[in-house]
């Protein structure tokens, strides 16, 4: 409940400071919080999450640091996941075995498909699961068909959770497809398939617990579909009034919303386990907890300019450099460097560019030691 | 080639116990034999077929890699890779895009290209230089059964994806003495095939052999050519030089030789427009402005789909060699 409470908040204080210029992008998972948040408690700690971008959720369960996750959206310098090189909410995480994420939809299927195969071929990993999370939208993919049909084909544990939304930007489902949703082409893949209401973060756990279980002990897929409704705008570059009407909306706010659902169940407990007072409390500490780290890393430098450059291919090792991959790059990127460097030098103090290098870690002084 | 490429892969499965090979009937053997008996040799769990999902293979080599297993993953013929683009070229960036904190540095693909006589529009491509600009994937193509299982292996243990694109004309027609033992040879160093001082010519896979026949003829025309080749080309000292790999290529080699000969032709099979030919011209130029003695030529394949019945006339064949080199000679 914690984690579901913080979510919102987080969205809210993110999704503000996109409003105001001071981010250049946000996603929120408004109404999403149950399917997220209810499934991520379902898998173990080091399950493999190959997600789409609405996931977020999944990482605060697993306490991933609001310090990194400020430093992504800000593109910081301590931005480890992306060095500043992807849009805010492309998280990724090695320790929290969340592979970081990518902007073309679907291209995660195949990939979890792979992923399951090698699970199921390392020592000590028998037991891990792979998840995929996609939205409805994404299943149109060609990626989509095919990560489903060689995770069929050739096995692995793989748990597939699509987050049927009701909208890909302004595309009702109407639109997406004509069959009975996602759940119903499961079985054509001979997939083990489930539908679940998506805002009952309990009926989510409890399918994706067995969802988990079939998949580990079968060594084979299984896919979860999770009804429920976008709230949010699909981006901060989306406004939904456009193509649905806000009073839609705010009646599925109002008469189904995970947050409220799974509060009222626990405080209805014969021992109560929340409270207005908790929940007051919980908001409050979240908040300050993401306001603290979120000035922090407004205020912090982007990546050194170099990193622009690197991880384009693997950084040859010490000693065995060749001719053309000097410095850790190959020849194209190593001569590139050494054009914007002669370009900074030259045209460095020229207003853009100053005011543009003072933004980055050592700035213009860094660039003159490359 | 067919075999030394098996031989590699052999390696390959026999010393890394992550290893894996796939992709469409790769099972019984491949429908170029390059993975013949690796099945029943090393088990149906690492060596097996998968669905007809060109998207599907690549993004599940990917997903292999990033666990960090070693995958070599096989695309029936180049000309079908394009389902795969969007895997290869978008997420292929793995390490860029995530910090280097996850790669898929382990995954190679193996494809069959070029043209083999009747191959038509869609068993005759060479994709190359559509990776030129796919920043993070590395792209190789051999010559020979020798480099082809060196440059494979080397390819399959370098850190970073690699497209290997093997010429299916020399499956069978290269046939040469190849060490039984692991070797490997380097990626991205260019070879110099023959020394040479008037003229530089670069190239990569099945038109080296057409050059090397064209260079024939150059020295020893018949009846026909004789008319056409001047006699003062007859003893022409001409530098070949194989690129070997596409992506990030050797322009050192390149730039040294053409900076000592004056002049350069590049030939390959691929169509001209944004072609590698054009990418290695640009290079040229610039890295060899007060040298050159006459503008880089580019023999190529025409800017059309592939032809069936046009093959002699679509390929740069020995005669267009041939009057290249005059071209460029006489300049």
């Amino acid at each position: 409940m914690e984690v579901m409470t913080m979510l919102p908040v987080l969205d809210q204080i993110l999704n503000a400071s996109q409003r105001q210029g001071r981010l250049s992008f946000y996603m929120t998972s408004y109404g999403e919080e149950g399917v997220v948040v209810g499934s991520a408690a379902a898998w173990e700690n080091d399950d493999e999450v190959f997600a789409q971008y609405r996931e977020v959720g999944v990482l605060l369960w697993r306490n991933y640091p609001l310090s990194s996750l400020m430093a992504q959206c800000f593109s910081t310098k301590s931005d480890a996941a992306t060095l500043g090189r992807q849009m805010p909410v492309h998280y990724g995480s090695k320790e929290h075995h969340f592979h970081t994420i990518s902007s073309p939809l679907a291209t995660q299927f195949p990939q979890a498909a792979g992923a399951a195969y090698a699970l199921k071929r390392t020592p000590g990993r028998e037991n891990s699961c792979v998840v995929c999370y996609a939205g409805e939208g994404a299943t149109s993919e060609g990626d989509f068909h095919a990560g489903l049909n060689m995770a069929s084909v050739l096995g692995g544990a793989l748990v597939f959770v699509v987050r049927n939304n009701g909208f890909a930007i302004s595309t009702p489902t109407s639109q997406q497809y004509a069959g009975d949703g996602i759940a119903a082409r499961g079985p054509g893949y001979g997939i083990d398939t489930i539908r679940v209401d998506g805002n009952d973060p309990l009926a989510v756990f409890l399918a994706c617990k067995e969802a988990r279980r079939r998949a580990v002990e079968g060594k084979k897929p299984v896919l979860v579909e999770a009804m429920t409704y976008r709230v949010g705008h699909h981006s901060t570059s989306d406004d939904s009034s456009a193509y649905r009407s806000l009073s839609a909306v705010e009646s599925v706010k109002k008469l189904d919303s995970p947050l409220f659902r799974l509060r009222r169940y626990l405080e209805s407990l014969p021992k109560p386990r929340w409270s207005t007072e908790r929940d007051n409390a919980a908001k409050d500490s979240a908040k300050r907890a993401i306001l603290r780290e979120f000035s922090k890393a407004e205020k912090d430098k982007k990546p050194p300019l170099a990193a622009m450059f690197g991880d384009v291919f693997a950084r040859v090792p010490e000693g065995a450099e060749r001719e053309g991959a000097r410095g850790g790059l190959e020849r194209p990127q190593r001569e590139q460097k050494e054009e914007l460097k002669r370009l900074i030098e030259k045209w460095g103090d020229t207003p853009g560019w100053k005011k543009e290098l003072a933004k980055f870690d050592g700035g213009k002084e860094a660039v003159s030691k490359w | 080639m067919y075999q030394a490429i098996r031989s590699a892969l052999h390696t390959t499965l026999e010393k890394d116990p992550l290893a894996m090979v796939f992709g469409e009937d790769v099972s019984f053997g491949g429908v170029f034999r390059c993975t013949m008996g690796l099945a029943d040799s090393f088990g149906e769990e690492r060596v097996f077929n998968t669905p007809l999902t060109e998207q599907g293979i690549a993004g599940f080599g990917i997903g292999l890699a990033t666990m960090g297993h070693t995958a070599v993953a096989e695309l029936q013929f180049a000309d079908y890779i394009f389902p795969a683009f969007d895997q290869i070229v978008n997420d292929a960036k793995y390490r860029f895009r995530s910090g280097g904190m996850f790669n898929c540095g382990s995954l190679t693909f193996r494809s069959p290209c070029s043209a083999v006589g009747h191959g038509g529009l869609y068993h005759s491509q060479s994709p190359e230089a559509y990776f030129l600009q796919a920043s993070g994937v590395k792209v190789v193509v051999p010559r020979s059964p020798i480099q082809a299982k060196g440059l494979l292996l080397a390819a399959i243990r370098d850190p970073n994806p690699v497209l290997f694109l093997e010429p299916k004309i020399l499956y069978r027609s290269a046939v040469e003495q190849v060490p039984t033992g692991d070797y490997e040879l380097p990626l991205s160093s260019a070879e110099i095939l023959r020394e040479g001082a008037d003229l530089t010519i670069v190239s990569y896979g099945p038109p080296l052999y057409t050059i090397e026949t064209a260079l024939h003829h150059l020295k020893h025309p018949s009846e026909e050519l004789a008319p056409l080749i001047p006699e003062s080309l007859r003893n022409l000292s001409v530098e070949l030089i194989d690129l070997r790999t596409i992506v990030p290529y050797d322009i050192e080699t390149v730039v040294k030789s053409v900076n000592k000969t004056g002049r350069c032709i590049v030939v390959h099979e691929a169509p001209q427009s944004g072609s590698v030919a054009s990418e290695l011209s640009a290079e040229i130029q610039q890295r060899c402005f007060l040298r050159l003695e006459a503008p880089v030529k580019r023999l190529t394949g025409w800017d059309t789909p592939f032809g069936l019945a046009y093959e002699k006339f679509y390929l740069p064949d020995h005669i267009r060699i041939l009057d290249g080199i005059v071209e460029t000679m006489r300049y």
